[in-house]
């Protein structure tokens, strides 16, 4: 086991995602963030909460998505299905993805069948905690990467988080 | 994640888990079907044929858009207009339409036992949509969804079951239910509709006073008066059954708590319940039916996905 992210680095890491993310939409004003349930929205709850404090509530729309449905793996096994949430439209807007771990991109891919059947987003980026960069089965990268590693297929990444495991840290199993 | 069946052909062979889990994947398709685009594409490459041998608006309607919001194939079959009518058995009738590749059947019959007695003989998974004074489970599955929608949970909470107890299928798959959840239930209605020893048979209690089954309950469901499936004459006249067991406003105002009115449809107003209830704050009637879909997509994907092919 070794340890990717402590949990001074996790907090860094996201703090400096949050100010990428500024960076490239500065006000926020036609953004809107959408967290992946259900463990990219630990991610999206903290940027969500660090961009309303910089910026104003009412300036940071932020909504949750479960992909459940849209997998491509539902005749191998089924996943439980969490809350989606979207309480605004999407027509229009620039809609960044948050997910903790990108590994194969499957689940991206199913992320953006649903979003399309939410409008026409004028464009999506994808905020990605930990990026495992050599295990791509689909043609999709990140625009905000947290730690980019490598890894094998035999390995796993875990994010630990304070609500759910009484902790914050990232490790590789 | 799974069913503890292959099929859904009554209530009786589910597993309190499966019923959980079905209700809670329900809630997610009832907000899928909030959205602007109503359809997942789970059940794309999934062919399903509704096998109706018997008349039905609800269920038929009900069951054909949860199927195609899941983005599945639909073929739609009803005795009177087939070979059924020339003299095409059951099996057989079955067995050609799965040569078209079918994957799943949902089926509703006049004969207690149809789809159990399909489930032997064919490899496509069965949804039972009733089967004569058996069960009709995807509709107990509904109800259930209503309650926990409106009280929060099914645990302990009070349900009277009320109408034509004998012959009715939603009695039957509801008061299975309803026990598995831990809910306390009672049926009411005059005597001769009330099977004689299901208090024993089941651990329900039996009123036979109306009022004092809607003072007793927390949700009272309403059963349509089976006239198709009366071979006897069991009570008078359908103006003395509304005297004695309709479900009055006079009788709700009188009671000292709200209480939810249900039906499973088609109702017959001003016999088993008058129109001012029906239409009133009490019913969650409409809401049934929106739950239907939800519930029916819910039990189309949990069959549908899985370890399908190993079955």
């Amino acid at each position: 086991m070794t340890t990717i992210l402590t949990e001074q680095q996790l907090e860094l890491t996201i703090q400096r995602l949050c100010h990428q993310i500024l960076e490239h939409h500065l006000h926020m004003e036609n953004t809107v963030l959408i967290g992946l349930q259900p463990r990219g929205v630990y991610v999206s709850d903290r940027i969500a909460a660090q961009l309303k404090k910089q910026l104003g509530e009412e300036k940071v729309q932020y909504g949750k998505l479960d992909i459940t449905f849209y997998r491509d793996d539902i005749r191998k096994e089924l996943h439980v299905a969490n809350q989606t949430d979207i309480p605004f439209s999407i027509e229009g807007k620039k809609v960044i993805l948050i997910d903790d771990v990108l590994y194969t991109g499957r689940t991206i891919r199913a992320a953006l069948d649903a979003l399309l059947d939410y409008g026409r987003p004028a464009k999506v980026e994808l905020c990605i905690l930990i990026d495992r960069k050599s295990s791509r089965e689909l043609p999709i990268q990140p625009d905000y990467a947290g730690k980019s590693i490598d890894s094998l297929i035999s390995q796993k990444v875990k994010v630990l988080w304070k609500e759910k495991d009484g902790k914050e840290e990232v490790i590789l199993l | 994640m799974q069913l503890s069946t292959k099929h859904l052909l009554g209530i009786r062979d589910l597993q309190p888990a499966d019923i959980k889990i079905i209700l809670d994947t329900a809630t997610q398709f009832k907000e899928v079907l909030q959205r602007p685009v109503k359809k997942v594409p789970s059940l794309r490459d999934i062919t399903v044929v509704n096998l109706f041998f018997e008349n039905s608006t609800r269920t038929r309607i009900s069951f054909e858009l949860a199927e195609k919001r899941l983005s599945a194939d639909t073929i739609n079959f009803t005795a009177s207009n087939s070979s059924v009518s020339k003299g095409e058995t059951l099996l057989d009738t079955v067995n050609n339409i799965l040569s078209m590749k079918v994957d799943l059947v949902v089926m509703r019959h006049s004969a207690s036992g149809a789809p159990h007695f399909l489930a032997k003989h064919i490899p496509a998974a069965i949804i039972n949509a009733g089967d004569g004074i058996n069960e009709h489970p995807t509709q107990a599955l509904l109800d259930a969804f209503s309650i926990r929608e409106k009280l929060g949970t099914l645990k302990g909470k009070k349900i009277a079951i009320i109408g034509d107890i004998m012959h009715s299928r939603v009695a039957l798959s509801n008061i299975y239910l309803l026990k598995k959840m831990g809910a306390e239930v009672m049926v009411a209605g005059p005597p001769t509709l009330i099977p004689k020893y299901i208090k024993e048979a089941f651990d329900v209690q039996i009123e036979y006073d109306l009022k004092k089954a809607l003072q007793w309950c927390d949700v009272a469901n309403v059963l349509r008066i089976q006239l198709e499936r009366q071979n006897q004459v069991l009570f008078s006249s359908l103006r003395e059954y509304n005297l004695a067991y309709g479900v009055k406003k006079s009788l709700l105002d009188s009671l000292k708590k709200e209480i939810l009115v249900m039906h499973p449809g088609p109702i017959n107003r001003g016999v088993e319940i008058d129109s001012d209830v029906a239409d009133s704050q009490h019913s969650i009637i409409l809401q049934q039916v929106e739950n239907g879909v939800a519930v029916r997509m819910a039990v189309l994907y949990l069959l549908a996905g899985g370890k399908m092919q190993q079955h």
